[in-house]
């Protein structure tokens, strides 16, 4: 497995690159003294050789064991991993349920009858979901359905309600591109030969569609499923500080601000375990969908 | 064949059950939506948006405003401060005396005062959580806030070794008494910041190292505290929430039953949910927004003075910046009125002087005047007529739109009226502190909030042994003024040390102030007992809901 090399790379590289950056944990505008700051480089051992710190924090890493947090004095980067990480994969899994639904449902429909209205009202409806950063998503959402409708809080993470407008938010943009993946992947599959036997032999339009084609025409949506979820995981941070998540994205690009020196390191590490085990499950679908595809890799 | 028919079914199956369950989820989630804020209002539940996460919930190794907002809550100090004007008021201790030279304080502890846990608060709570403040292992970056106290640098520093020849000693179960440096005339407002509020050391110590971070304790369901609150519950990056606590002395007075203190970072996230009914307040006005309630929603929208200045920082260690009439000129060719009425617009107050007028009674008569005309004629008399031949200067500031603004404002006025040609820099906030500290910069970006209610804590930062200064700047003359004015128990006397030395400060110019910070909030009308004050501290135990009164839309 190449998992444990890739990841002693990327923990190796993330540790050295974060020391280059300019500023540490404890600059403030407040300036400390130099007695106080020398009492706090010990504590944390930041005041030894890089490369012993780099080693400590090696041997710490092989016992799953993450460290402290400097900006959070009673909490281990372990804790706030622990507790941040169910929520980001909470919206996350129901990003891509709505995301799927809208993504395959419009896509669908958009191929049925290609060039038609029935093509053009949802193929642009997803290029306008392309097209609009979550940023204006989110907010004018809000603006409909919190503030003028009052069906939902505006932000929060608390009631089962609070989850739906960031998951429309965030599903809706990965919604527009399986549109029109899946609109792309139906149209090609649907030209074939074995649907017009299938059509010939008298199948209902229903049963061709969803039966014979839909298999082969989510395929790209599949491939794609995999960096996709690496996006979400990103875009994750946008959502979280639009609607107050209390997830990890939120606390990734914070750490890095902060130069919370463990944090970054393990939320790098778990993201990418995360995508390298993900990237996996998207290779077994493929091959369980496509048997062909065993003998390519 | 056969795998094949049945994995497609079972896909199919579970792509409809899983649709199935998600219309099931979304249509269960109408209906329990959060309490509008009128049934949270009707049942005393304060819910207030309070900018970050707190780092931690101990008072001995937080440094910011947002920790004290929830702190204040959960543990009170020796002393209390009066929601009006914040004079100080009795705390823990019901009583004090002070010696005939002002450098001895005895503290007299009330009876009846308790930790959350049932047991007593006692002078040695106190005086334990001294000595933990200012151990060195404990790396405490405020424990200068207790530097007043007799021989406490020297043991923060490891020049002494032995606590007991600091000024803390413990008369008896109930009776503290503190011994100063120097007399100290604003010791009893000092002494309400939670640099100084004690801790239950049995609970501290049941959790970890007593004087070493990373211990336990203020997680809820072990913190212990003395104060009008408990913590209830504590959701990381979401919400801390605290509930009255019936052992505090005073719970009578308390008429919040519990407040959530809520770490919304985005000024425009808060805002959204303050109009969608979830918040009482805004704790910080999105810019863009502020004309806009200044306008619709004059009642809701608060401007107050806070004890803060916005001011530029001028390296005096390398040309041309270190030639004082240069400093001058820049000052002076700066419209202070145009920036606080067309670019920050929040009411602020255009500052030609350092420390925020009222300040502990004291408003600085040494000005910088704003004057074109001069800023011009001192530019000539450096060497530098109508700019000619001035070599490039750079603004530093921190990545911010704000700052931005200011910047380029500034940029203009010094083109337009000494023709010279400045750059601006932005850096990432880290990055601009080492660069700050480091003395790396030509002018910078800065800004200030007193910790206490005195010309001290604005003008004690340009002395020479300050690691506030940061400019490279030093005058025997401040640094003597400084000196004696902590010495000085006079107030009037006092005041006058520190007029002359913010004359100095005006005159050599070392720092510009621009402007005097102002609090830009919303606060929903029901929040009552709440005033304005310089520090913006609003002490719980005075604030109440009124049910009766809503927003109208």
């Amino acid at each position: 497995m190449q998992t444990i090399p890739v990841l002693l790379t990327v923990a190796t590289l993330t540790f050295f690159l974060l020391r280059l950056a300019p500023g540490g944990p404890f600059d403030d505008e407040k300036v400390v003294s130099k007695e106080i700051l020398a009492a706090i480089n010990e504590h944390y051992g930041l005041d030894k050789p890089l490369l012993t710190q780099y080693f400590e924090y090696m041997g710490g890493l092989i016992k799953g064991d993450l460290g402290p947090s400097f900006k959070y004095p009673n909490r281990t980067v372990n804790e706030l991993i622990a507790e941040a990480f169910p929520v980001s994969m909470e919206l996350g899994f129901y990003s891509i349920m709505v995301a799927l639904m809208l993504g395959l449902g419009i896509g669908l429909i958009a191929s049925i009858r290609p060039n038609t209205v029935t093509d053009y009202v949802p193929s642009s409806l997803a290029m306008t979901g392309i097209c609009l950063p979550t940023f204006v998503l989110g907010p004018l959402l809000i603006l409909i359905f919190s503030i003028h409708l009052q069906w939902f809080n505006a932000s929060g993470w608390h009631f089962q309600s609070d989850k739906i407008l960031p998951a429309l938010t965030l599903g809706g943009f990965y919604a527009a591109y399986i549109a029109r993946l899946t609109r792309g992947g139906m149209l090609e599959i649907l030209s074939q030969d074995f649907i017009r036997t299938a059509r010939a032999k008298g199948a209902s339009e229903l049963r061709v569609v969803l039966f014979h084609a839909l298999k082969g025409g989510v395929f790209p949506v599949i491939s794609f499923l995999g960096p996709a979820v690496a996006g979400l995981i990103a875009g994750s941070f946008v959502i979280e500080t639009i609607f107050h998540i209390p997830g990890l994205g939120r606390f990734f690009v914070q750490s890095a601000f902060n130069r919370d020196y463990t944090l970054v390191l393990g939320t790098v590490l778990f993201y990418s375990f995360l995508i390298i085990i993900l990237n996996l499950v998207v290779d077994i679908l493929l091959v369980l969908l496509n048997p062909k595809l065993k003998f390519e890799s | 064949m056969r795998l094949k028919t049945a994995i497609k079914t079972l896909v199919g199956v579970a792509v409809a059950f899983g649709f199935a369950v998600f219309m099931l989820w979304v249509v269960s989630g109408f209906g329990n939506r959060q309490s509008r804020i009128k049934d949270v209002t009707s049942k005393g539940i304060l819910l207030l948006s309070n900018g970050t996460e707190p780092e931690d919930l101990d008072p001995h190794l937080v440094t910011g405003v947002p920790e004290h907002n929830i702190i204040s809550a959960l543990i009170e100090g020796l002393v209390s401060e009066d929601p009006k004007d914040l004079h100080p008021i009795p705390g823990i201790a019901e009583r004090w005396e002070i010696s005939e030279d002002g450098k001895k304080y005895t503290f007299f502890l009330r009876p009846d005062a308790l930790w959350s846990n049932g047991e007593p608060v006692t002078a040695h709570d106190f005086h334990k959580s001294f000595e933990r403040m200012l151990t060195p292992s404990m790396g405490s970056e405020y424990a200068y806030m207790l530097y007043s106290m007799k021989n406490a640098e020297a043991f923060n520093t490891s020049k002494i070794k032995d606590f007991s020849k600091v000024g803390s000693r413990v008369v008896d179960q109930r009776v503290l008494e503190i011994t100063l440096e120097n007399a100290t005339p604003y010791f009893l407002s000092l002494i309400n910041h939670y640099t100084w509020y004690p801790v239950h050391i049995p609970t501290v110590e049941k959790h970890g190292p007593i004087s070493q971070r990373g211990n336990k304790w203020t997680k809820p369901g072990n913190f212990v505290g003395n104060g009008p609150f408990k913590l209830k519950e504590w959701r990381l990056n979401d919400v801390v929430i605290v509930e009255k606590n019936p052992t505090y002395w005073d719970a009578d007075s308390v008429k919040l039953n519990e407040i959530h203190f809520y770490a919304i970072d985005q000024a425009n996230t808060e805002e959204r949910s303050f109009r969608a009914g979830q918040l009482h307040n805004i704790y910080t006005m999105p810019l863009g927004k502020i004309d806009r309630y200044k306008r619709d929603y004059p009642d809701l929208i608060k401007i107050e003075p806070y004890a803060g200045t916005y001011f530029y920082r001028i390296n005096v260690t390398k040309p041309p910046t270190n030639n004082p009439l240069v400093r001058r000129a820049l000052a002076m060719a700066i419209d202070r009125e145009a920036i606080v009425k067309s670019v920050t617009r929040g009411g602020q107050l255009a500052a030609n002087f350092f420390t925020p007028p009222g300040t502990g009674g004291y408003t600085s008569r040494a000005h910088i005047p704003s004057d074109v005309e001069k800023a011009r004629n001192l530019l000539a008399e450096a060497g530098y007529p109508n700019g000619e031949n001035f070599p490039k200067l750079e603004i530093l500031y921190n990545t911010s739109e704000g700052h931005r603004r200011i910047a380029e404002a500034i940029q203009e006025m010094w083109k337009k009226s000494l023709n010279i040609d400045i750059t601006l820099v932005n850096q990432e906030w880290k990055v601009f502190l080492a660069a700050q500290r480091q003395i790396d910069y030509q002018i910078c970006r800065a800004g200030w909030i007193g910790d206490y209610v005195d010309p001290n804590t604005f003008l004690d930062m340009w002395t020479s042994w300050s690691q506030q200064n940061q400019t490279g700047w030093s005058s025997e003359e401040y640094d003597g003024l400084i000196r004696e004015a902590s010495r000085t128990q006079n107030m009037k006397a006092r005041l006058e040390l520190f007029q002359e030395a913010e004359a100095i400060l005006m005159d050599e110019v070392p720092i510009i102030p621009i402007y005097i910070y102002t609090r830009v909030y919303a606060l929903h009308p029901s929040v009552k007992g709440w005033f304005a004050n310089i520090l913006d501290h609003h002490p719980y135990k005075s604030i109440w809901l009124d049910p009766g009164e809503f927003m109208q839309k």
